[in-house]
């Protein structure tokens, strides 16, 4: 008598048994494995409690925005009067006119540049740095990455008026290049990139590097391919940081108003507004500032918490 | 004759230092320079006009104005520790508590939508604090939308609190509501810094107060996340199995999820303490350092100093007072709460 052997369940089977890594959904009303013997009323009621709490967040979270979008095509006098509606009541795009007429536009365009600019040096630069500590053997190289750390805890505050000295003394202050190259230096890239390029397995790099390859040929064709899931993070993230950046850009370019950024052309007008404000100007410009990191964000959400994952392992 | 291994090493040597090389002048000429010309600076009376060149040394003259000599520029330090100091003792544990309840709450098996929450809350964190600033401007005016909807929620109130031009102090006023409403002797008579115990006593004013709130909004989303990951961690036999020997669900809490958080509720205390102990950006745009001092911080001192009165060397010397006292704490922090790595 033969015995047939043992074949693997397919998925489709696993799937109708319940078993493996399919679980079912519930179809019937019997409760989850961690909820049975738990009253019913019990069930709806921490099911409640948990939406509640989550709503309620959720509108903490999300109000703020919203109302910033509805005032933002009010009047001046309505904002002032009913802050609170959703839906103006003479809808006007007289803020968006004024933001069109004044150097907004052009404040749009520098942080495009530079933005651009230092997120493309970041790749570059930090991709570089990060292979060479994570793979390649050479003197110095523990060194090197103790002091990448160490530059990770300075607070920016505190290099503030140290760069505003450098840059006078390199006569770079007011100059585009101000802008970019001190935030094309960055620390977190680096440490990014050195983790990521450790995940990759070596034998390919070995394989080629053998076949007579060179050392730059073989992170070219080799390396950064497989790195690029990694490089979308770092493109994402510095794209955001520097998008965002408040601080340099005030100190770097303190005299030229052509060479604002976004946040710091909206910070300075605000301050010349004094005590009266034109709000739905104001918040018409602080939706700009946050449109384009908005539509990233939700395009590339997971990558934004790989990075939040990242520094947690860091700290 | 050198063998293939041997011809790779050198290429590796050499080629390591080439590709480290631009990020080493980076962080040479943008950090180390910047940093050590800086610690000269803060010895001498540079204005930030002048060619540095022909400051005079001062010797430690900066930092005796900041800490011992009484003066104008002490008693802005002072109450700008003063000022941080409330701030950071709100800020941190708020953050820290509401983040780790939302976490749990939205870790939870039986709730759905855990993709929209966890978005709809980490926005605020990756959006321009200078955007935010401006929305909070508007929120806490007079007549704003903050004010409107406390007074619904009270009715018969009309709720008209001045949020941003305001320096009570909340603790005074807390004092004031129990009939205290002036210094105690020995408070009023004895000082820190120029700064007597009762004005060291105030707690932040109601306009700090505002901001405090708008930065904890603001950093919960990133704090979730990283509670969210190490909820994630935790290993699900390790839940099945205490579930099994009949632990209920607060005791699978206490003595299972409480214990495994240890390392991200480390992490999210230290990045809490180091960025509270730097705020500039929302008191920049909401408040610039007034009404009367009251939110002014270290951080929004060395730029006013620096770049609005001139002093570019007791600007620096403050920006590396601040820089000692945030590696102070920070290591005190690790001192305590450090969790066992093993």
């Amino acid at each position: 008598m033969t015995v047939p052997p043992p074949r693997e369940r397919t998925a489709r089977e696993q799937r109708r048994a319940g078993s493996g890594p399919f679980r079912p959904r519930a179809v019937t009303s019997a409760p989850p494995l961690e909820e049975r013997g738990q009253p019913a009323l019990y069930r709806i009621g921490k099911r409640v409690l948990g939406y509640a709490v989550l709503a309620f967040f959720a509108a903490l979270f999300i109000a703020p925005f919203a109302l910033a979008l509805a005032n933002s095509f009010k009047t001046r006098p309505e904002t002032l009067a009913d802050p609170l509606s959703l839906i103006p009541g003479e809808p006007t795009l007289r803020a968006y006119e004024i933001m069109a007429r004044t150097d907004i536009p052009r404040w749009a365009l520098n942080s495009v540049f530079v933005t651009v600019m230092v997120t493309v040096a970041r790749l570059f630069l930090d991709s570089l740095a990060g292979y060479a500590l994570a793979r390649l053997r050479f003197p110095g190289r523990a060194v090197i990455f103790a002091l990448v750390v160490a530059v990770l805890a300075v607070p920016p505050i505190v290099l503030a008026i140290p760069r505003y000295l450098v840059l006078g003394q390199l006569g770079m202050l007011d100059t585009y290049s101000g802008l970019i190259l001190p935030l094309a230096v960055d620390a977190f890239g680096i440490f990014l990139m050195k983790t990521f390029f450790e995940s990759i397995p070596r034998e390919m790099e070995e394989a080629a590097r053998i076949d007579g390859a060179s050392i730059f040929q073989t992170y070219l064709r080799i390396i950064l391919p497989l790195a690029a899931p990694g490089l979308i993070a770092l493109t994402i993230l510095s794209f955001q940081a520097s998008w965002n950046e408040f601080l340099h850009p005030l100190i770097a370019a303190p005299s030229d108003p052509d060479l604002r950024t976004l946040p710091v052309g909206l910070a300075l007008l605000r301050g010349a507004q004094g005590e009266s404000q034109d709000f739905p100007l104001l918040l018409g410009a602080s939706l700009l500032i946050t449109l384009p990191v908005a539509l990233i964000f939700f395009v590339f959400q997971r990558y934004f918490i790989q990075g939040v994952a990242a520094s947690a392992v860091k700290g | 004759m050198p063998t293939l291994r041997d011809r790779l090493a050198t290429n590796e040597k050499v080629a390591g230092w080439v590709f480290v090389l631009p990020v080493l002048i980076g962080i040479g000429v943008f950090l180390i320079v910047p940093i050590g010309m800086a610690l000269w600076m803060s010895f001498t009376d540079w204005n930030g006009l002048s060619p540095p060149g022909d400051a005079q040394n001062v010797g430690l003259d900066n930092y005796r104005d900041l800490l011992s000599e009484p003066g104008v520029p002490r008693l802005d330090f002072a109450m700008s520790i003063r000022n941080n100091l409330y701030y950071v003792l709100g800020v941190v544990p708020a953050q820290t508590a509401i983040a780790f309840v939302l976490a749990v709450v939205v870790n939870q098996k039986f709730l759905r939508g855990k993709a929209f929450f966890r978005t709809a809350y980490y926005f605020p964190s990756i959006t321009s604090s200078i955007a935010i600033s401006i929305v909070f401007l508007f929120l806490f005016q007079r007549s704003g939308a903050i004010n409107q909807t406390i007074s619904a929620l009270m009715p018969g109130d009309d709720f008209r609190l001045n949020w941003l031009d305001n320096a009570e102090g909340v603790l005074h006023n807390v004092l004031g509501a129990v009939g205290v409403d002036s210094a105690p002797g020995f408070l009023a008579d004895n000082d820190i810094m120029g700064l007597s115990l009762w004005q060291w006593l105030s707690g932040p004013s109601v306009t700090m107060f505002a901001i405090m709130m708008l930065a904890t909004w603001t950093t919960i989303g990133t704090m979730m996340l990283i509670f969210l990951a190490g909820l994630q961690n935790i290993p699900a036999d390790v839940e099945e199995a205490s579930r099994v020997d009949g632990a209920t669900a607060l005791q699978r809490f206490r003595l299972v999820t409480i214990p495994m958080m240890k390392q991200p509720m480390f992490f999210v205390l230290t990045i809490g303490l180091i960025g509270t102990w730097q705020v500039f950006d929302q008191i920049f745009v909401i408040s610039s350092g007034g009404p009367q001092k009251t939110t002014l911080t270290p951080a929004y001192l060395i730029y006013r100093e620096g770049f609005q009165n001139f002093s570019m060397g007791r600007a620096t010397a403050i920006a590396f007072l601040l820089f000692v006292l945030i590696m102070v704490l920070t290591l005190v922090q690790r001192r305590i709460l450090r969790p066992d790595r093993d």
